[in-house]
């Protein structure tokens, strides 16, 4: 019997593993920010601990920066000493960290694969469960907490169980204005948020193999809003040619040398899954979530659903919650649902096909008067090269605002925030209550979807 | 940490599901630098109304649940971000044991990893837990973690269960570090032969046993 990718990587990585003990694995990148950092560096310190490979660390802020005036000082104090705390941290712990007045400075999950940091095979960590983005390089990417960010600093390695493995299989080719998200959000939207818990998704099929890095990214960056901890698609000829010249991928020789590698940790023909899915991408349509969890999702001709029509009692009464929260009443036609806010960006689409994608739909169109639009870029240099393709101007043309690249309104940490009852349109991963503003309501979406709803002040059905 | 053995204590009942890690701490708070002091902000958005009172709607805030140390709630709890501001929020407010039909994968291991005690039980049991606790609200529940047994007032007794060597972690509050420390030997044998492998990965970079 083969073995699946995920089984491959384990095993390569397994340092010590004893009956009834937790298996040790090795870790081969440790992402960081700033906010799920400094208590675990503080440990380091309190026990005179190093960070066994700055060289295998990158850092960056990004949850709590600001996306305009960033001449100007941090307004927020506490959000203040947080950025400047991880730049002491890492001065003094000789990690590598893009500081806000890099360039490369960006969304964590957004600027380690630009820099080529991960490759296939590898395993990568960060105190953040969106670390499962890397996944789409063919690594076993997964979040962990600061307990957990502790110890990969000290020892390089993490103890971990083994999880069970979900081959999720999409086939067809996607329609004209569906995207990887869209992928994502029917996923969640069939098997809910705790479907994969305890798996590491595999994505395979057709679809996910003409999907680009960017679309892989979204896609797997999704899997742990469907409560797998990671997703992972196998790496091709398109990982190795979004590799090959980057900062920290192997040069010349060794690349070929590296690539080689790589190629061994795809899934053999006969490996087994704990359980399998099967998808048909080609029959999918836009999404769009009504409510304050990520399987409360439908297709954008559908409407809001009713409470009575949900399977438990639990699922109605979460329902009832959602549908108040959210003040929307069962059975709108969600195209009928008008918006105040949309906010493109996030690790999940913050790249620079999403903004091709969003400014492709604007067609020289204006953002509508009720509505605010921001464009916040993932990184420095997804923003220096929309403004070399000129989509900036687009964007400014049709009266979105054109940010500094940070988390921003995904999760609010900083000024980026909704007003209580302001409903947005937004490309980012959660839809929770609070999520980006106390009160604040959000309707996930796709990049297309986001801009076409900028316009028309109200969902619309893009294809 | 402090070890878990044994534990008596009265359960609050929470009955939501998917409540995700934004609720128990949303992320206002989480600009600070401190591992301590998150109790008090623990689903902050959820126990306060907009003028700064407590909600009286919200289960937790119910009077009999005051003083409660067991945490007994809905499927999928502590979805969403890996922050380990949850478990030290919960924790920090004086909970020791959460109960519910299952829990997101981190959360469940950042418990752990704070000597919080995560008991998965089967649907049938949360729903005789829940309606024992609703018969007789302020009721207390005593977990055995060494035998592995939640045992009610009302008689019933769930057997749950629990890995060998996270249970052993967590009566002995073992420090995790310390433990893979004691295999210090084998994760630089790992290196060794890792820069045989991927050679690209260890250029100019001297290493040395840990």
């Amino acid at each position: 019997m083969g073995r699946n990718m995920y089984e491959k990587i384990w095993d390569a990585h397994v340092i010590h593993e004893k009956n009834g003990q937790t298996p040790i694995i090795y870790v081969d990148r440790h992402l960081m920010h700033e906010v799920t950092s400094p208590q675990a560096f503080s440990g380091l310190r309190e026990k005179s601990r190093k960070v066994r490979r700055p060289d295998f660390c990158l850092a960056t802020m990004d949850h709590v920066v600001p996306t305009k005036d960033r001449d100007k000082p941090i307004s927020d104090a506490v959000a203040k000493k947080q950025v400047e705390t991880l730049a002491a941290n890492c001065e003094e712990f000789g990690v590598r960290c893009f500081d806000m007045t890099s360039e490369k400075q960006g969304v964590i999950h957004v600027i380690a694969p630009e820099q080529g940091f991960v490759h296939p095979g590898m395993i990568v960590v960060c105190g953040d469960s969106h670390t499962a983005t890397h996944g789409a390089f063919g690594s076993l990417a997964f979040g962990i907490g600061t307990s957990e960010v502790e110890h990969v600093m000290a020892t390089q390695s993490l103890q971990q169980k083994r999880s069970k493995t979900m081959g999720v299989t999409f086939q067809g080719k996607l329609p004209s204005g569906v995207s990887a998200k869209d992928l994502a959000l029917a996923l969640i939207g069939r098997i809910g948020t705790a479907g994969g818990t305890g798996y590491v998704m595999e994505f395979a099929g057709d679809t996910v193999r003409d999907l680009s890095m960017e679309g892989r990214m979204t896609l797997c960056n999704m899997a742990i809003e469907a409560g797998a901890r990671a997703g992972m698609v196998a790496p091709d000829e398109k990982t190795e040619a979004y590799l090959k010249g980057r900062d920290f991928a192997p040069q010349g020789r060794e690349f070929d040398q590296a690539a080689a590698y790589w190629k061994t940790f795809t899934s053999d023909e006969d490996a087994a899954f704990d359980k399998e899915l099967v998808i048909r991408a080609d029959e999918i349509v836009p999404q769009v979530t009504w409510g304050t969890s990520p399987e409360q999702v439908t297709d954008v001709t559908g409407c809001v659903p009713h409470p009575d029509k949900q399977g438990s009692d639990e699922a109605r009464k979460a329902c009832e919650n959602a549908l108040a929260y959210m003040g929307l009443e069962p059975g709108t036609p969600v195209v009928d649902i008008s918006i105040d806010y949309v906010f493109i960006g996030s690790c999940t689409n913050g790249r620079i096909e999403d903004f091709r994608e969003a400014a492709a739909m604007i067609c020289g169109g204006k953002v509508h008067p009720n509505v605010t639009a921001i464009v916040v870029p993932g990184s420095g240099l997804v923003k220096k090269q929309a403004e070399e393709e000129g989509l900036h101007k687009i964007f400014l043309a049709a009266g979105f605002e054109w940010r500094e690249p940070g988390c921003s309104m995904c999760l609010a940490m900083n000024d980026d925030v909704l007003q209580p009852g302001q409903r947005c349109a937004s490309t980012s991963n959660r839809n929770f209550e609070g999520r980006q503003g106390q009160g604040g309501r959000t309707h996930l979406v796709s990049p297309a979807m986001a801009a076409a709803a900028a316009i028309a002040g109200k969902f619309t059905d893009i294809r | 940490m402090e070890p878990l053995v044994k534990h008596r204590g009265i359960a609050a009942l929470l009955p939501r599901i998917n409540v995700d890690t934004d609720q128990i701490i949303p992320k206002q708070f989480m600009k600070r630098t401190e591992k301590s002091g998150y109790g008090k902000y623990l689903f902050s958005n959820w126990k306060y109304r907009e003028d700064g009172s407590l909600d009286p709607d919200f289960e937790l805030n119910r009077e009999a649940f005051k003083g409660a140390s067991i945490l007994v709630a809905g499927d999928n709890f502590g979805c969403g971000s890996s922050r380990e501001h949850a478990p030290w929020a919960i924790s920090d407010h004086g909970f020791k044991v959460i109960i519910s039909t299952s829990f997101a994968d981190i959360f469940f291991s950042n418990c752990f990893k704070n000597g919080l005690l995560p008991v998965t039980v089967s649907a049938e049991a949360l729903k005789s837990l829940s309606d024992e606790i609703e018969a007789s609200p302020g009721v207390s529940f005593d977990v055995d973690v060494e035998n592995q047994e939640l045992i009610t007032p009302g008689g019933t007794v769930i057997r749950y269960g629990l890995d060998p060597f996270r249970k052993e972690s967590l009566m002995k509050g073992m420090d995790d570090i310390d433990w893979t420390l004691k295999h210090a030997d084998k994760i630089y044998g790992f290196e060794e032969k890792l820069r045989m492998t991927t050679p690209w990965l260890w250029k100019g970079y001297g290493i040395k046993p840990l």
